[in-house]
């Protein structure tokens, strides 16, 4: 059982959990992941691990409540137990090397996109971030980006914070200003990433993306996180999360992301329901 | 005087067209009566040609005049002197072409029903001892276990009984491995898994959930931790597909994944919040052990027709006879001498259609089976929403790339010496399908005793 040693909402719908998760901080690096099971019978659920302290034993997860899985995970407090959290997952980004770096959040997709641009930091790169959200309720880890960025770009679809807009648009300002990068790591939904990546290719700038299919167990045994990756299938868990954007089919990703979604609506419901039972 | 009957017993068994809407076991196992009367079918050969059919070597005769004599505690005991999960062989291991297979009884007539019996007498023992195991002196040497399935837990059970401090490494939540995964309730109930498991935890075997070797932990750092030799039953890996155009539809699985989410994450089940597509026609392309599983899981959850699409003929299936037999009851449609060549989408990226192209048997290849070769022109298309890839595996390639020393073969299989199981890297042993590719329940069990005698061995001859 994994205690929860801190759990803040960092938005209504985005909350950070702080874990203790001593084998998991022990090893854990940029870009890879947990699978957690919220209760006995919950459903297996992939969460990049947001930042980790191998002294203190402890992983951060900062997840969005969009599922029941999520609903399930939300509803434990500190001081209670996750059932299962093992990792880490997958492959670490490989960020050794680089020198100038645009790194694009989107949304929750911040959350990786972060420990990726502080690792970036670390390491004396050069990190540029764009971040975008919805709006101005939705933002988080504005002062984390602002403490391992040279500049930090906010972005978001109604202009309620940082500039209106998208944070391609953002992207390309930069490029045409001449900034010029080794390397674009974009982590947000999927569209988003398919935005950037084509925008990328246009001008010729390498591009990495962290991909969250399906999945359930992780460890490159169900296949079910399979993507086509330069007309090749990949599976996800263990050649991935991060591929080189260019080559990855997004528009199969979003067809594939969306099997279960009839299911996921009514099991949220359900969980729903039932949590404002427990309330009462 | 042995019972001369020429017939095995009948297994009293779950009708097909009832149990193929229920998930609960097909099989309902033997009366003591029938017991007694099937264990007095075996005329106690001298020279045992089952027991040299048992990857596993159970002394098969003497637990048959136990179980002849009403003393099935004590034929329990020669049971489990020999295999640590009696309970699960005798329901999967394919004894027609082992144990079964040498029986004398076989000439003429049906062999011993030996598989049925070992179920009955690992059943009774469960329902009716009290009797806790003795726990074995230990001899102050640890061991580790990587993967929890059949090599892995039998490796562990010999080495704890060794008196060896034993730890076995799970990846997923629940210990068992294909036992939980793979193997679907209706032909292996998952708490008699768990009750093999406790057996063994009682003898003091530790199990670690949740910790991913190659990831979590390495190989060097289990060294590290104090262990002086280590086990590796990671099992088979990676689903293969087929490489044909539709592949990545919604509605195409591979068979690990529709099975876990089957069995492990219970999708069968009402309430069950790990989703599944509740498909209306179903193909499982494949024809081993796990298609058929597959495909009759895909009966029980509803699917009006399921449909086995296979390259070769009914004779060249590599499943085992019985579970095609019970396929065929279920009403499973078998498409032999076929292969896909095409998945169909619709406009929201769905299944609704799989090309096929039809096959015909030339000369044999390799493997000694009839080569199948295309009939030219001959196509044709199954109306289906749902397609199952059940063609085997390819091994995971995580303790391989982690793991300095240890050398794997040109499909990604650990390379081991002799039937130990010892592998180039001293100290560490392998066995299962990490090994061999994928193959049967038994075949791993067996691997994981030698290793455990092996290793016992190598960790004696440093001393």
């Amino acid at each position: 059982m994994y205690e929860i040693l801190e759990k803040q909402a960092l938005n209504p719908t985005v909350t950070k959990m702080v874990v203790h998760a001593p084998l998991v901080a022990r090893k854990a690096q940029p870009g890879q992941f947990i699978i957690f099971r919220a209760s006995e019978d919950g459903e297996r659920v992939p969460l990049t691990i947001a930042d980790y302290d191998r002294e203190k034993g402890t992983v951060t997860i900062i997840f969005q409540i969009v599922g029941s899985a999520t609903m399930e995970l939300n509803a434990l407090n500190q001081g209670e137990c996750i059932h299962d959290f093992v990792g880490p997952l997958g492959t670490p980004s490989r960020l050794e090397g680089l020198q100038r770096v645009a790194v694009v959040g989107g949304g929750v997709g911040c959350a990786i996109a972060y420990p990726t641009a502080k690792k970036l930091h670390e390491l004396g790169a050069q990190v540029d971030s764009i971040i975008g959200f919805r709006n101005k309720d939705l933002v988080i880890l504005e002062p984390e980006f602002e403490a391992v960025s040279s500049r930090v770009l906010k972005m978001s679809d109604d202009g309620s914070w940082g500039e209106k807009g998208l944070v391609t648009n953002a992207l390309e300002a930069l490029i045409q200003a001449g900034n010029k990068y080794d390397e674009v790591i974009a982590i947000g939904p999927l569209v988003m990433m398919k935005f950037v990546c084509a925008l990328t290719k246009r001008y010729e700038i390498s591009t990495t993306v962290s991909m969250n299919p399906i999945m359930i167990d992780g460890t490159g045994m169900c296949g079910g996180c399979r993507l086509t990756v330069g007309g090749k299938t990949k599976f996800a868990c263990v050649d991935g999360p991060d591929f080189d954007g260019h080559q990855v089919d997004f528009d199969e990703a979003m067809v594939r992301g969306g099997i279960y979604r009839d299911f996921e609506a009514r099991s949220r419901e359900k969980t729903c329901a039932l949590l404002a039972k427990e309330v009462k | 005087m042995p019972n001369m009957s020429l017939h095995k017993c009948p297994m009293p068994s779950q009708e097909p067209e009832v149990r193929n809407k229920n998930f609960s076991e097909v099989a309902l196992g033997y009366t003591p009566e029938m017991a007694v009367g099937e264990a007095q079918r075996c005329l106690n050969c001298k020279n045992k040609p089952c027991v040299s059919g048992c990857p596993v070597g159970i002394d098969i005769p003497a637990f048959l005049a136990k179980a002849a004599k009403e003393d099935f505690e004590g034929a329990y005991g020669v049971l489990s002197a020999s295999t640590a999960l009696p309970a699960v062989c005798g329901r999967v291991c394919p004894q027609e072409s082992q144990c079964e297979g040498k029986c004398v009884r076989g000439i003429k007539g049906d062999p011993v029903g030996i598989g049925r019996l070992e179920r009955f007498i690992a059943d009774w023992h469960r329902e009716h001892s009290d009797k806790t195991p003795k726990t074995p002196v230990k001899n102050g040497h640890k061991v580790a276990v990587i993967g929890s399935g059949p090599s892995g837990l039998t490796a562990a059970g010999e080495l704890a009984k060794m008196g060896y401090e034993v730890t076995v490494y799970e990846a997923l939540h629940t210990a068992g491995g294909v036992l939980v995964y793979g193997i679907p309730e209706f032909r292996l109930p998952k708490e008699i898994v768990r009750r093999e498991i406790e057996g063994l935890t009682k003898i003091g075997v530790k199990v670690e959930t949740n910790v991913v070797i190659g990831r979590t932990l390495t190989v060097d750092e289990l060294f590290e931790a104090g262990n002086e030799a280590i086990f590796i039953g990671s099992g088979a890996g990676l689903p293969r597909f087929m490489g044909i155009p539709g592949e990545q539809l919604c509605g195409v699985y591979s068979a690990n994944e529709f099975l876990t989410r089957i069995n492990l994450m219970k999708a069968y089940k009402e309430d069950a919040k790990t989703p599944l597509l509740h498909a209306k026609s179903v193909a499982v392309v494949g024809g081993g052990n796990v298609a058929m599983d597959a495909a009759r899981s895909a009966k029980r959850l509803g699917a009006e027709q399921v449909y086995v699409v296979y390259r070769r003929g009914m004779e060249e299936l590599p499943a085992r006879k019985e579970e095609i037999e019970h396929a065929i009851e279920e009403g499973i449609i078998f498409k032999t001498l076929s292969n896909p060549i095409e998945v169909l989408g619709d406009e929201h990226g769905s299944v609704r259609g799989m090309v096929c192209q039809e096959m015909e048997l030339g000369e044999p290849d390799a493997s000694g089976r009839r080569r199948p070769v295309e009939k030219e022109g001959c196509t044709f298309t199954l109306d289906v929403d749902c397609m199952i890839m059940s063609i085997g595996t390819s091994p995971n390639p995580l303790i391989r790339s982690t793991t300095p020393g240890l050398e794997t073969n040109r499909h990604g299989c650990i390379v081991t010496d002799g039937e130990g199981g010892a592998t180039t890297r001293e100290g560490v042993y392998a066995g299962g399908d990490a090994v061999t590719g994928a193959a049967t329940v038994i075949l791993a069990m067996g691997a994981g005793k030698s290793a455990a005698h092996a290793i016992d061995e190598y960790i004696k001859s440093k001393q």
